[in-house]
C-alpha cells in the first residue's frame, strides 16, 4: 500500500543539519555551466541600438553600419563569450534590421514575431524530443526585448504601438527612449509621462520589475516609475576631470553615460542586468514560453482531457512529423537527384556539340590541306615538266652547239686538211 | 557539460576586460569605474530566487527492520523526521507485504527551506521468502517518474512542477562482517539503474576497525563483481575536478554509520552518541564512525549533484523508455479518436 502525506509539517532542527549550503551547491553548478542572455533590440535604423549595446557591455561588438534601403525587416543575431570574474555569459544580441525604413510598415512586426516564435519552437522540439539533453541545449529565446523609442518628444509612433502590442505577450519589453541627450529635461518628464499614458491606454504589458521579494521590492518599484529609460550611448571617451568617463562631446557641453543627471543608462545597466536578469529569464520561461507551447499544442488539437492517451499523443506526433519530414527529405532528394541527371545530360550533349564541332572543322581543315596539297602536287608536276621540257630543250640545245661546233671543227679540219 | 577551464569562442569571442569591483547588493556600485558591467551579479540573483524557492529533497530508506534506519534518519537531519517519530503505532508489526509509506517535512535552516521527504518501506526483507520485494518499491520510484512526466507533458502545465521523485535511496546493510547477501545484491543491482543508491552499513559500531575495513572492501569487491553502480556513479563525472572528488569517495563507501537521539557527556562536551558499559560510541566523531562523511555528502557537498542526476539522468532514461513504449505497439489504440484527427492534420499541414 502507498500512502504519501500530502500535508508537510513544519519541524525543527535540534542542531545545524548542513542544508543551508544548498543554495550555494546550486549556484555553483550554474557557474560551471554558464550562463545564457539573449536581448531582441528593436528600433529605427541609426537609432543607437548597437551603440547602446556596446556601453552596457563595456565591449566593442562587431558592428555593421546598415542601409536603409532593405526592402523587408530582416533580423540578425550574434554571439558572444563573455566573462567577469568567475561568471561566464553566453550572450546573444539580435538586431532588427531595417526596421521603420520601409515605405509600407505594414509587414515589419511580423518578421520580429516569426523570430521569437522560432526560438520557442526550436526549444519546444527539443523538450519533445525523445532522447533530449536540455541542460546542454543552447537557449536562443528571447529573454528581454529593448525597444527604441524614437526621442521625437511627443508620442509614440502608431508602428511603435503596433510591434509592442504583438510582442507584448511573447517576450518581456523594456521601452527605452534612445538618443535622449537631444531632449530637454522637462520635455523628457512630459514625454515619458505620455509614452505610458499611452501604452497603458492601449493595453501594451510591458515588463514590470518583481516587486514580491523585499530586497529588491524598494528599487524595482521606484525603476517601474522610470520607465521608459532616456538612455544615451558612446562607445568614445572624453576626459572630465581627471577621469576618462564614456561620453559625447559637444560644443556646448559633454553629455555623460554614466552621470545619472544626464540620462538613465546607469539604471537601465542596473535594473537589466545587476538586479533583474535571473527574473528576465525566468519570466521567458515560465510566462512566455509555456504561453507558446500552450497555443502550438492547443493549435495541433491536443487537450489535457484523457491522462492515458498522452504520451502516445505525443510519441505519435513525433512520429507524424518525422515521417513528414522524412517523407520531404526524400522528396527533395529525388528532386536534387533528378536535376544533378538533368544537369549531368545537358553538359553531356554540350560535350558532344563541342566535340562534333572539333572534328567538323578538323574535317574541313584536312580537306584544305589536301586541298593546298593537291595544288602543290600539281604546280610540282607542272613544275617538273616545265624542267623536264627545259632539260630536254637544253640537251637539244646543247647537241645542237656540239654539233655545229664538230662542224666547226670539222670544217676547220678541212679546211686545213684542203689547205 | 561545459568545461569549467575552456570557454568554447562562437561568434566572436570578447571578454570585458578583467577586475570589476565586487557588487554590493541591489544598490549602484562606485560612479567611477567604468569598466565593470555587473553580469556576476546574476550569482546573487540566482541565490536569492533559489531562497525564495526552497528546495525539495527525497530520501528513501530500505532495509530490514532492526537496523536503525528511523534513527539514522534523525540524526542526520536532528529532528524527527522518520515516519515511527510521527505516526504512533501501537505495536511494532511486520506488515505482511512491503508497504511504501511516505512523510513530508518542512525544514529551515539559517533561510534555506526545505520540503523533506522521507520513504519508509517497512516490511523489506523481513519475510520467508523474499523474492521479488524490490518489485513494489521499483514500482514506486517509477510511478514518481510518471507523475513527474504526466505533469510535464500536460497542455497547461504547473510553473513549478512538484518533484516527488525519489532522489536517493539509502540501502542499509547489515553489520554481517562477510560480503553482502543475495537480497543484497539483487535489489542494488536491479535499483541502481533507475535510483542513486546510498549504500551504508548499519549499526556499524558491532564491527571493529579491521572488520569494517575488510568488510568494505569487500562489499565495493562484490559491487564492482556484479556491475552495480551506486552513488556517485562514475560514468557521471563531469570533469577530472569532479572525478577526483568522486574517487576518493568511492574509495570509502559504504560508510559504516551509527545512528543515535541522545546527547551525553564527553569531555565536557554534549555530543550524540550510544552509552555502552565499554565506552560511548560517538556518532558525529569520524573516529568512531562514518556518519558525518555520509552527512556531509548527502547533504553538505553533493546534494544538488544527486537531484541533477536524478533529474537528468534518470527521469530522462525513464522517459525515453516510456515515450518508446507505445511506438512499438501498433495496436494499442488509444482510447481517443482524437488522436487519429491529429495524425491527420499533422501529415496534411
Amino acid at each position: 500500500a502507498n500512502s504519501v502525506d500530502k500535508n508537510a509539517r513544519p519541524l525543527s532542527l535540534s542542531g545545524h543539519v548542513g542544508f543551508d549550503s544548498l543554495p550555494h551547491q546550486l549556484v555553483n553548478k550554474s557557474t560551471c555551466q554558464g550562463f545564457c542572455f539573449n536581448i531582441l533590440c528593436i528600433g529605427e535604423t541609426g537609432i543607437g541600438k548597437s551603440t547602446l549595446m556596446d556601453t552596457l557591455f563595456n565591449t566593442n561588438f562587431e558592428n555593421f553600419e546598415s542601409s536603409h534601403f532593405e526592402p523587408k525587416v530582416k533580423l540578425r543575431a550574434q554571439t558572444y563569450d563573455l566573462q567577469e570574474s568567475n561568471v561566464r555569459l553566453k550572450l546573444t544580441i539580435v538586431n532588427t534590421v531595417g526596421f521603420g525604413d520601409q515605405m509600407n510598415k505594414q509587414e515589419s512586426y511580423q518578421h520580429v514575431v516569426d523570430y521569437i516564435d522560432t526560438q520557442f519552437e526550436s526549444y519546444l522540439q527539443e523538450e519533445l524530443k525523445i532522447k533530449r539533453s536540455l541542460h546542454n541545449y543552447h537557449d536562443s529565446r528571447i529573454h528581454a526585448c529593448l525597444y527604441f523609442i524614437a526621442p521625437s518628444g511627443h508620442s509614440l509612433k502608431s508602428l511603435d504601438l503596433v510591434t509592442m502590442k504583438k510582442l507584448d505577450s511573447k517576450v518581456n519589453i523594456i521601452p527605452v527612449i534612445a538618443k535622449a541627450d537631444t531632449i530637454s529635461k522637462s520635455e523628457l518628464h512630459k514625454f515619458k509621462i505620455k509614452i505610458m499614458s499611452e501604452l497603458v491606454s492601449n493595453g501594451v504589458q510591458i515588463y514590470q520589475f518583481p516587486t514580491d521579494d523585499e530586497t529588491v521590492s524598494k528599487i524595482n518599484t521606484a525603476m517601474n516609475g522610470i520607465l521608459p529609460f532616456a538612455v544615451v550611448g558612446s562607445s568614445e571617451e572624453v576626459k572630465i576631470g581627471n577621469k576618462m568617463v564614456k561620453a559625447r562631446q559637444y560644443p556646448w557641453g559633454v553629455v555623460q553615460v554614466e552621470n545619472e543627471n544626464h540620462c538613465d543608462f546607469v539604471k537601465l545597466r542596473e535594473m537589466l542586468i545587476c538586479v533583474n536578469m535571473e527574473d528576465l529569464r525566468e519570466q521567458t520561461h515560465t510566462r512566455h514560453y509555456e504561453l507558446y507551447r500552450r497555443c502550438k499544442l492547443e493549435e495541433m488539437g491536443f487537450t489535457d482531457t484523457n491522462p492515458e492517451s498522452k504520451p502516445v499523443s505525443l510519441q505519435e506526433t513525433y512520429e507524424a512529423k518525422r515521417h513528414e519530414f522524412l517523407g520531404d527529405l526524400q522528396r527533395r532528394e529525388e528532386e536534387m537527384r533528378q536535376m544533378f541527371v538533368q544537369r549531368v545530360k545537358e553538359k553531356e550533349t554540350e560535350l558532344k556539340e563541342a566535340e562534333r564541332e572539333l572534328q567538323g572543322k578538323f574535317e574541313q581543315l584536312k580537306r584544305l590541306h589536301s586541298e593546298e596539297k593537291s595544288k602543290l602536287d600539281e604546280k610540282r608536276r607542272s613544275l617538273e615538266d616545265e624542267i623536264n621540257t627545259f632539260s630536254k630543250k637544253k640537251a637539244a640545245a646543247e647537241l645542237l652547239q656540239g654539233q655545229s661546233f664538230n662542224t666547226n671543227a670539222n670544217l676547220k679540219k678541212d679546211k686545213d686538211r684542203k689547205k | 557539460h561545459v568545461d569549467t577551464a575552456e570557454v568554447n569562442p562562437s561568434h566572436s569571442n570578447m571578454s570585458a576586460p578583467p577586475h570589476p569591483q565586487p557588487p554590493a547588493k541591489g544598490a549602484s556600485h562606485a560612479a567611477g569605474d567604468f569598466s565593470y558591467v555587473g553580469i556576476d551579479a546574476i550569482l546573487e540573483q540566482m541565490r536569492r530566487k533559489a531562497m525564495k524557492q526552497g528546495f525539495e529533497l527525497n530520501i528513501m530508506i530500505v532495509g530490514q527492520s532492526g537496523l536503525g534506519k528511523s534513527t539514522l534518519m534523525n540524526t542526520l537531519f536532528k529532528s524527527k523526521v522518520s515516519r515511527k517519530s510521527v505516526v504512533s503505532t501501537p505495536e511494532e508489526r511486520i506488515p505482511k507485504t512491503i508497504e511504501i509509506k511516505s512523510i513530508s517535512h518542512d525544514i529551515e535552516e539559517k533561510g534555506v527551506r526545505m520540503k523533506l521527504t522521507v520513504i519508509d518501506t517497512p516490511g523489506f526483507g523481513d519475510h520467508i521468502n523474499n523474492e521479488n520485494c524490490w518489485q513494489p518499491i521499483m514500482k514506486f520510484i517509477n510511478d514518481q517518474y510518471e507523475q513527474y512526466l504526466q505533469e510535464e507533458i500536460n497542455i497547461d502545465r504547473k510553473k513549478r512542477i512538484p518533484d516527488s521523485r525519489v532522489h536517493c535511496c539509502m540501502y542499509f546493510i547489515p553489520p554481517t562482517g562477510h560480503c553482502l547477501r543475495p537480497l543484497d545484491v539483487e535489489f542494488m543491482s536491479r535499483l541502481s539503474k533507475v535510483v542513486n543508491i546510498v549504500p551504508v552499513i548499519a549499526k556499524a559500531d558491532t564491527l571493529t576497525l579491521e572488520e569494517r575495513d575488510f568488510f568494505k572492501q569487500t562489499i565495493r569487491e562484490e559491487l564492482r563483481a556484479n556491475g552495480i553502480d551506486v552513488y556517485p556513479q562514475k560514468e557521471f563525472d563531469e570533469d577530472s575536478d569532479d572525478r577526483m572528488i568522486n574517487d576518493k569517495i568511492r574509495e570509502m563507501i559504504p560508510f559504516a554509520v551509527v545512528g543515535s537521539n541522545q546527547e551525553y557527556q564527553v569531555n565536557g562536551k554534549r555530543l550524540l552518541g550510544r552509552k555502552t558499559k565499554w565506552g560511548t560510541i560517538e556518532v558525529e566523531n569520524i573516529a568512531h564512525c562514518e556518519f558525518a562523511h555520509l552527512r556531509d555528502l548527502l547533504i553538505r557537498t553533493h546534494m544538488q549533484n544527486i537531484k541533477d542526476i536524478t533529474s537528468s539522468i534518470h527521469y530522462e532514461v525513464y522517459r525515453v523508455r516510456r515515450l518508446n513504449e507505445t511506438n512499438g505497439q501498433p495496436n494499442a489504440q488509444p482510447p481517443n479518436t482524437l488522436d487519429s484527427n491529429i495524425k491527420y492534420i499533422m501529415i496534411h499541414t
